[in-house]
């Protein structure tokens, strides 16, 4: 027998034994795993190593399963009202267990926090986020059970909100570069604040030159970073050895970027989703263990340092001393900022036009082919759509930009090695583009001033940093699986704007 | 000439049942997969400005011969020789995908293969793809807005309008393809492939699911094309109705092999064809329809 509400769930009757077995099954899991990696610590004693026992935490981290997964089996069985009392209660005492020193003032707030199942704050506080978690969820299936709103309903409504994003940003879009163009002038701005920001546009310069590749083509690109690295070295190199400026070796940087992306092209082209996600994954290591490997050439992990800084387009140099320094040319005061206000500037231009390129790319006949492919291959060769070279140019170009960057980031540097070039850098990349949503320019802004910005505020957290990115992208996959602003602007249209809306409604 | 001369041989110079000139020519076709033969020395031939039908029962090899036609299959024996007012073109040559873009071959699919998350209009102008590649300048001159470039487009645009009138989905136009009804599907389906400006049209049950008064509609569109556009189209079906209506020339596959090559009037009486639906048993008669 079960019940079925408005929205035509099904709600049906508790099995109390069945909910009991499961969540004893993973207590007992959690137990094995817990018993060994929790129950035991090597401490550090007079004369060796000695190991402290912690069955308390074991209990609580087993308890903490079994409660957790009958909220879970509550959830799925659409009866969130027991979560909804227990996860606020739980909130509220672990709040005020956590903020007992201040509340109760530092004696008694020690005495309460006594009671604390572990003794590290940070563990504490995420416990406390994934209790709020489950309660939102709770409060969310409450609140979706009695308003019939469905599912497809739901994406309909973040669709559309997402439209109304991207509709927006026509406005919002000069307005933030008008306010980029002035960050450096504004009297907040400081090295550090300086420094963050050309931080921030450099990722969101990587985010949209992939978001080409994974947004547009539907290629899961893994190895994003092994492009960045070819035109950062290529820089690199080619300023060391052959002492070439900035400038020149810029669209060179681009250019073997984009060749090392078409050869990686060539082999995987036949794959798709997981398989090309994992060759591309090889290839990004590929390229790092070269760099590391090959010691007569790259230095392999000593890196390459006394990389030039780039001059102000050959004109001048930003330097205190030369025959022909920037602060001379203009008749300024000599400053350190001059040029990393010049770096500002050049990220800024560089990402600049790597999105005006999307946005122009999307009418073109290639992009629209970059689609189609994404949704299905096999009617794109029915209508005489060549995979191969469709695939390669979306690599190739997505490849080119990344090599763009990178070259900047070793000028910016001075000094790169293969360490800077590492699976996470592709991995931070991917979640910018998978957070802001496949397509969406700006998504991607959003994002990475989320993913990169963030942290570069709360520094003293850094070693969390990852555990909040995989949260971020569990609770994306949860509520958003085609990320936060995605949504699909069509790129021709019959009738206007307008029209369509209308008679969509 | 009768139905049991045809199947015995098939030679290519013949005139085909139904008139008009040949479109395509198949030779001695053969497909194996294994130890499987799907196709046996299939010979046919289709006629430009003619509608010829593939019939037969289930796992007969249609929808092989349909890709081997179109490029997805290498024929393991056989001559596909495409009539291309410029050269012949030998199909099993062909890379996939040039089928479609060089030889003009276009066809649909038996489960619906749109891109359902574009709008009915980019379908269409994906479709034409090729063209405007080329006046995008393979994309350098596009990105610049070159006005070669925006002309080119709005007469894809205009194609792709012409082919919605006749469809009838010019006021969808710019929904997501994938919201469209069933029938309509099917529609955009042909629509997109009539994009290419194919010389030989292949449609792989395009009757398949749809009612009575779509599959009137469907009857239309495919005579319009004929009539209109004066290509080849091949289709496989076994909504009789659309079968026996439309078609000039019908050819019967049973097991990999034809059994039966003729106007509708011949393979109606053929007896092999009667054998091949209804059993051995020659009570039965009245053949497919």
């Amino acid at each position: 027998m079960s019940v079925t509400t408005a929205s035509g769930i099904d709600v049906h009757p508790l099995d109390l034994r069945a909910m009991l077995k499961e969540a004893g099954i993973t207590a007992l899991v959690i137990f094995a795993l817990a018993a060994a990696l929790v129950g035991f610590e090597t401490t550090d004693i007079p004369g060796g190593i000695g190991i402290n026992t912690r069955f308390d935490d074991v209990a609580v981290v087993v308890a903490l399963g079994f409660f957790g997964r009958i909220a879970l089996i509550l959830l799925r069985v659409h009866r969130p009202g027991p979560v909804l009392i227990g996860a606020p209660v739980l909130v509220v005492v672990m709040l005020v267990m956590l903020l007992a020193q201040s509340l109760f003032g530092p004696e008694t707030g020690a005495a309460v926090q006594r009671f604390l199942p572990f003794q590290d704050p940070v563990v504490l506080w995420g416990l406390l986020f994934v209790t709020v978690v489950i309660g939102i969820r709770a409060y969310l299936s409450r609140r979706h059970i009695a308003s019939e709103e469905s599912a497809q309903a739901r994406e309909e409504r973040l669709d559309h909100f997402a439209a109304q994003v991207q509709h927006a940003a026509r406005f919002l879009g000069p307005a933030l570069l008008a306010f980029a163009l002035l960050f450096p002038f504004l009297p907040a701005a400081n090295r550090h604040l300086l420094d963050i920001a050309i931080l921030v546009i450099t990722y969101i310069m990587l985010g949209w030159g992939l978001n080409i590749v994974v947004g547009l083509a539907g290629l899961l690109d893994l190895g994003y970073v092994a492009f960045y690295a070819v035109g950062a070295y290529s820089f690199a190199l080619l300023a060391t050895y052959l002492d070439v400026s900035f400038w020149i070796s810029l669209p060179f940087a681009g250019l073997m970027a984009a060749l090392a992306g078409v050869i990686l092209g060539f082999p995987v082209l036949r794959l798709r989703g997981d398989y090309l996600a994992i060759v591309t994954l090889g290839f990004g290591e590929m390229i790092r263990v070269i760099l590391l490997n090959w010691y007569e050439f790259t230095g392999g992990p000593d890196g390459i340092s006394g990389i030039p800084r780039p001059s102000f387009f050959g004109i001048a140099e930003f330097s205190r001393s030369s025959d022909n320094s920037f602060h001379d040319l203009f008749g300024l005061e000599y400053s350190s900022l001059q040029r990393i206000i010049f770096l500002y500037y050049l990220i800024l231009a560089m990402a600049m036009v790597v999105n005006l390129f999307s946005m122009r790319i999307r009418k073109l006949p290639i992009s629209r082919a970059w689609e189609a492919l994404r949704e299905d291959e096999t009617a794109c060769r029915s209508l005489g759509i060549n995979p191969r070279n469709t695939k390669l140019t979306a690599f190739g170009i997505g490849a080119m930009f990344a090599g763009f960057a990178g070259s900047f980031f070793a000028t910016r540097q001075g000094f790169i090695s293969p360490e800077s070039f590492t699976f996470i850098e592709s991995a931070v990349i991917l979640a910018i583009v998978v957070l802001g949503g496949f397509g969406s320019q700006i998504g991607v802004v959003v994002a990475a001033i989320l993913l990169i910005g963030m942290p570069e505020f709360f520094r003293e957290l850094q070693q969390y940093r990852m555990l909040a990115f995989g949260m971020a992208m569990v609770l994306i996959m949860l509520w958003r699986p085609a990320g936060l602003l995605a949504h699909r602007e069509p790129t021709i249209r019959l009738f206007g704007r307008g029209k369509s809306l209308e008679s969509k409604s | 000439m009768t139905a049991q001369a045809a199947a015995a041989g098939g030679a290519p110079d013949a005139e085909i049942p139904g008139g008009g000139a040949a479109s395509i020519t198949v030779e001695h076709l053969t497909m194996r997969f294994g130890g499987l033969i799907a196709i046996d020395d299939v010979s046919l031939q289709a006629a430009t400005g003619r509608i010829t039908a593939v019939i037969g029962p289930n796992g007969a090899g249609k929808t092989t011969v349909f890709n081997c036609l179109t490029g997805f299959y290498k024929p393991s024996v056989g001559r596909l020789i495409l009539h291309h007012p410029r050269h012949d073109y030998l199909l099993e040559r062909l890379e996939g995908y040039r089928t479609a873009q060089d030889a003009g071959v276009a066809r649909t699919f038996q489960n619906i293969r749109l891109f359902p998350r574009m709008t009915v209009l980019e379908n269409l102008i994906v479709a034409q793809h090729n063209k405007l590649m080329r006046a995008s300048g393979y994309t350098v001159l596009g990105l610049f807005g070159f006005k070669g470039y925006r002309d080119a487009e709005a007469k894809a645009v205009e194609l792709a309008r012409y082919w919605l009138d006749r469809i009838h989905l010019t006021d969808k136009a710019d929904w997501d393809a994938g919201n469209l009804p069933y029938g309509d599907q099917r529609r955009l389906e042909i629509a997109r492939a009539m994009c290419t400006e194919p010389l030989l049209l292949c449609l792989d049950e395009p009757a398949a699911g749809l009612n009575p008064r779509e599959s009137h509609e469907l009857n239309s569109l495919l005579t319009y094309i004929r009539d209109q556009h004066k290509i080849g189209v091949l289709l496989i079906e076994h909504d009789m109705s659309v079968v026996m209506h439309i078609s000039d020339h019908i050819i019967v596959l049973d097991y990999g092999r034809k059994i039966s090559d003729g106007t509708p009037e011949q393979v109606r009486n053929d007896p092999a064809v009667i054998r091949a639906y209804l059993g051995d048993d020659e009570e039965g008669g009245g053949g497919p329809s």
